[in-house]
């Protein structure tokens, strides 16, 4: 009997032992498509979790996703629920000196949104009426760089500021381009369109790890070289939107 | 036995009293220190260029809204049904919905309609400046109908009857007796009602305009320090109330002079 017990004990040692390095818990929310988001047949699916998956494959590592909500993201890693957070986590300098991170994976940028066929030529905005959410990074933007060219009308949610550009209020909308690709989208953003290139990389997401882990980091630097080096993640990409969100 | 309990009830109040204001000075030096002056300094141009913009909203909103108030009263009070249940109706629309919620449904409600969207109507509804006045002329015209139809009714009965004693006919009587008695009467809650719409002129920062609390957000939005900007642009309105307060009492000591002859 005892010695039984010590071979199961032996055999845990030994299998734990095995796959002690590859075995990652990956956080992720599952609330925010379409980056990540749990299906009606309750998979877990979205960007950021194929990107994720993708990453897994190029570290053969063995991974498991871990969901929480978007408030305790950043205590449950720290409390070593999970070892990753891929939840489109934006990286800021508050967040840093709580965790890690690696380098991007995507990133966001600003564009705008007019009226399709409007003609609008986004370098002779003068005297044109446009809006944006206040408190974003496309408000300050337009605050900073247009405020003697543009009348600028800013909202306090995205929703209010396309309602104004149907109805013909403003112009144009300065936004995020992933939130404004999203409404155009809807059926809502059907008679409109982007004008111009995107511009002024506002947003960088990173993934997130326990400070210390530099071992991880690297690893999860090189996978996410690899997948762009191999077309894996131009793939992913281009199954969810048709620019490059790089 | 009694009194001394009473005596050190008394120093046990005032103590408390003494440390009470001395918590609350030192809460108020602590306050004052850590605000960012800079900002405050750096913006402040601005924000009094947003209480430009709120004092010129609640002044024709106030003048245009009494305009509405009191052929609303009158028709509030007349025997005509015809006349009397759209009053009903439109007074208790207004005071029974938030005034957000009004503004919204003006601001965003109209420009989904064609009926103003292609019409004379819309170069006017598709600024966010008429829209928010528009609301709030009619919403404090509804509430002010209410406090004119009070002090209407409030007019004693003995000043109407001697009016028509004296051969006036109702309009007579209305003009030179009931209307400006009942003006009299109305007089503390009127501006009381002036005051509620100042400070319901905040909600058109909610529609894009840079009223004095729209510029306070807008400034708070790139700087962070919202204590320092909202306490700003709170003190900005205290002193506007203070202002209008001490407009008002004199006009309501003058025209109810007779009033405080009494002992």
């Amino acid at each position: 009997m005892k010695k039984f017990a010590i071979i199961v004990a032996a055999a845990m040692l030994v299998s734990g032992a095995a796959v002690a390095g590859d075995k990652i818990r990956m956080g992720t929310e599952g609330a925010y498509p379409p980056f990540n988001q749990i299906d009606p047949s309750g998979k877990l699916t979205g960007f950021d979790v194929e990107i994720g998956d993708a990453l897994c494959e190029q570290m053969k590592a063995d991974c498991t996703w871990v969901t929480q909500d978007w408030d305790g993201i950043i205590p449950g890693l720290l409390a070593k629920k999970y070892d990753t957070i891929i939840a489109s986590m934006s990286i800021t300098d508050e967040r840093k000196q709580a965790v890690d991170f690696t380098e991007r994976y995507y990133s966001n940028s600003l564009r705008y949104v007019a009226k399709k066929g409007s003609g609008l030529d986004v370098t002779k905005l003068k005297g044109k009426a446009v809006g944006a959410q206040r408190a974003t990074i496309a408000g300050q933007y337009l605050e900073d760089n247009m405020a003697d060219k543009v009348d600028i009308k800013l909202y306090d949610t995205q929703e209010n500021a396309y309602i104004d550009l149907a109805a013909g209020r403003t112009d144009a909308i300065l936004a995020d381009m992933l939130v404004n690709y999203e409404w155009l989208q809807s059926d809502a953003g059907k008679g409109f369109e982007f004008v111009g290139d995107s511009f002024n990389r506002s947003d960088i997401i990173g993934i997130a790890i326990r400070k210390g882990s530099d071992d991880l980091r690297k690893k999860l630097n090189g996978a996410i070289k690899a997948i762009i080096a191999d077309g894996t993640y131009a793939k992913i990409n281009a199954k969810y939107f048709p620019f490059s969100i790089y | 036995m009694q009194a001394e309990t009473k005596d050190l009830l008394i120093r046990i109040a005032w103590r408390s009293f003494y440390v009470l204001t001395a918590l609350v000075v030192a809460a108020i030096i602590y306050g004052l220190s850590i605000l960012n002056y800079g900002v405050i300094f750096k913006y402040f141009g601005k924000v009094l260029g947003g209480a430009v913009i709120t004092l010129e909203l609640v002044t024709i909103a106030v003048i245009l809204g009494f305009f509405v108030a009191l052929p609303t009263a009158l028709m509030r009070l007349s025997p005509n049904p015809l006349l009397r249940y759209p009053a009903h109706t439109f007074i208790y629309f207004f005071r029974g919905t938030p005034l957000l919620i009004q503004m919204f449904f003006v601001y965003y409600g109209f420009a989904q309609t064609d009926i103003v969207r292609e019409t004379f109507l819309w170069p006017i509804f598709k600024q966010a400046y008429w829209c928010a006045l528009f609301t709030f002329v009619l919403n404090t015209g509804a509430y002010s109908a209410e406090i004119l139809r009070g002090a209407i009714q409030a007019v004693p009965a003995g000043e109407i009857e001697a009016a028509r004693a004296f051969g006036m006919s109702k309009w007579t009587a209305y003009r030179r007796v009931i209307l400006p008695r009942a003006f009299r009467i109305a007089m503390p809650a009127y501006g009381n009602e002036i005051i509620f719409m100042l400070k319901g002129t905040a909600l058109a920062s909610t529609i894009t305009l840079l009223d004095l609390t729209g510029v306070a957000r807008t400034v708070i939005a790139r700087t962070f320090t919202s204590i320092d900007v909202f306490l700003v642009a709170g003190l900005i309105y205290v002193a506007i109330t203070y202002c209008f307060l001490w407009g008002w009492s004199r006009i309501e000591k003058r025209v109810n002079a007779y009033l405080s002859q009494q002992p």
